[in-house]
């Protein structure tokens, strides 16, 4: 199952690392990562592979709220597919 | 893949715009539920809906929690109950049954205490509508619909004279909430058999056994964007449609993972964008923000014109099958911009009578004084019925008479149902008109054949 995970917030140092060793303590795989400022707040967009984390989707949810959380900063992990629906018009598969 | 940009509008859609799925709502057939006996009627109903029905609510949340984006509303409508009733005339235990059962399954509401009299009533139809008033002012969930008009069949001008009556009943007997009960009850000229939305809904006899049928909304996006729209008519029907097709997408994915997981047959997805009494939910701000001063002015049938048809471009590609009404909504008490319209003197019934021949349904959630004749809201049913007839459209009204209260006071309902300042309505008399009877014939453009 793919998905993608955003971090939105004031730059922060460290926040990299902390979501890094998060996701990676969840044998949750990151296959793409990206990070930008837009109007002054810092986002962080990574592609993640959830297929070999043992915890389902909501604890996967709620331990990255936790996270955002203590750092003062917005974690959502939103299922690919919604992505997928509202900017893709084509159904193709994209590794075709 | 989409870019970073793309990602963030997504997230921006829902945490500033009001992006959600309006509702997931599971028709649910109950011809199999048919019976002579009272009794056996009721348990088969009320075992159907909580077999098919207990995890509705769990479904909703878990896709809204996967995808990001809230579904507001999980709803059952039901095939017209008049129909399930008619051999043990059980409707008055059924009313029981079917609230007790939304209660237990935890939906917002259920729709389908119907019955479909376009062309005519039975003896039985006639006592089942009056039995309206009762089932409105002795539940929360239930909700009521009666369509008295088709433009193949003509006007049943019998059926609105005892509508107007049964509104004033539901009135009084709800009066103690600003006569809410009537929020709850929808007249139709061309109902559609797949409406998600409420109060209207009821699952229509050609549909299957269960199928999902889902409502976005969005309004707070479509007028975000247009906020950056600076080009002309054009352009705005352009932006409006591109907006239109990534909400709808929504819909469609809620409505694919949601017949997958309830095991029922996707249905369809309404385009329409509904409301909320939310600054920013609001459909008037829309056609304010194309360029008129306030909604109700002159311009607000074209702009409101504009937005129904690029809503619906952009929505039909944006999914497999298009159904319920689809459109926009011009509720007045659930949008902000219309209660301000109305407040300031700017929006008046006629204009807002006029608005209904472009927009997606009907006169909606609109406030008239009490003491209005059960005469006058007959008529402003059969006016607002006949423009769905003529022009070969749902047309619908959800007409609330706030019972001991009159023009320039306000009803307050709460909740998405909002509030409603009371509207100075034209009390000249329809009486002899309404106490005819009879049918009137069905449009000649009717007949295609």
């Amino acid at each position: 199952m793919k998905a993608i995970v955003s971090v939105i917030g004031k730059d922060k140092k460290g926040i990299i690392a902390k979501v890094s060793t998060a996701l990676f303590d969840m044998d949750i795989n990151i296959e793409n990562i990206s990070q930008t400022i837009m109007q002054d707040y810092f986002t962080m967009i990574m592609a993640v592979d959830l297929s070999e984390s043992k915890l389902n989707f909501s604890e996967i949810a709620q331990k990255l709220d936790v996270l955002g959380k203590n750092n003062a900063v917005e974690i959502r992990i939103q299922l690919q597919s919604i992505f997928d629906s509202m900017h893709q018009v084509s159904t193709m598969d994209d590794s075709i | 893949m989409y870019s970073e940009k793309e990602i963030i509008e997504t997230i921006n859609m829902v945490s500033h715009q009001h992006l959600d799925v309006r509702t997931i709502t599971l028709g649910i057939s109950l011809f199999d539920c048919i019976s002579d006996d009272k009794k056996k009627t009721c348990d088969k109903v009320y075992d159907k809906i909580m077999k098919k029905a207990s995890n509705l609510v769990k479904v909703g949340e878990t896709i809204s929690n996967e995808i990001g984006v809230p579904i507001v509303n999980k709803r059952v409508s039901v095939t017209p109950i008049s129909l399930i009733s008619a051999s043990s005339k059980c409707h008055l235990e059924l009313i029981k049954t079917l609230d007790k059962a939304a209660q237990e399954i935890g939906i917002d509401f259920l729709g389908g205490y119907s019955a479909l009299v376009h062309k005519g009533m039975t003896p039985y139809e006639k006592e089942f509508l009056l039995s309206i008033p009762e089932a409105l002012a002795s539940t929360n969930k239930v909700c009521s619909s009666v369509n008295v008009a088709t433009t193949k069949a003509g006007i049943n001008m019998d059926a609105i004279k005892l509508m107007g009556d049964v509104i004033k009943k539901t009135a009084y007997l709800t009066k103690d909430n600003d006569s809410i009960g009537c929020a709850k009850l929808v007249v139709f000229a061309n109902a559609v058999e797949d409406n998600p939305f409420m109060a209207g809904a009821f699952l229509g006899v050609g549909e299957e056994d269960t199928v999902v049928n889902v409502g976005v909304s969005g309004p707070g996006v479509v007028k975000t964007a247009l906020e950056r729209c600076k080009g002309n008519l054009t352009d705005v029907a352009e932006c409006i449609k591109q907006t239109a097709f990534k909400i709808t997408r929504v819909g469609q994915l809620v409505a694919h993972e949601a017949s997958t997981r309830l095991n029922a047959s996707a249905g369809i997805v309404d385009l329409s964008l509904a409301p909320t009494p939310t600054i920013g939910d609001s459909v008037a701000h829309i056609l304010e923000e194309i360029g008129l001063e306030q909604v109700g002015g002159f311009g607000t049938t074209a702009t409101l014109a504009l937005l129904n048809d690029a809503v619906k471009k952009g929505g039909i590609m944006a999914c497999s099958s298009v159904g319920g009404l689809s459109g926009a909504f011009i509720p007045v008490s659930e949008d902000i911009g219309m209660i301000n319209g109305v407040l300031s003197n700017n929006l008046t019934l006629e204009k807002l009578e006029a608005m209904t021949a472009v927009c997606s349904v009907g006169l909606d959630m609109f406030a008239v004084p009490g003491d209005t004749t059960a005469e006058v809201l007959s008529a402003i049913i059969a006016d607002e019925i006949a423009i769905g007839v003529v022009n070969q459209k749902t047309t619908a009204v959800r007409v609330i008479p706030v019972y001991g209260k009159k023009a320039g006071e306000e009803a307050e309902f709460g909740g998405l149902l909002g509030r409603a300042p009371i509207m100075k309505i034209n009390t000249s008399s329809p009486a002899k008109f309404i106490n005819r009877g009879g049918r009137i014939p069905a449009p000649l453009h009717s007949f295609k054949n």
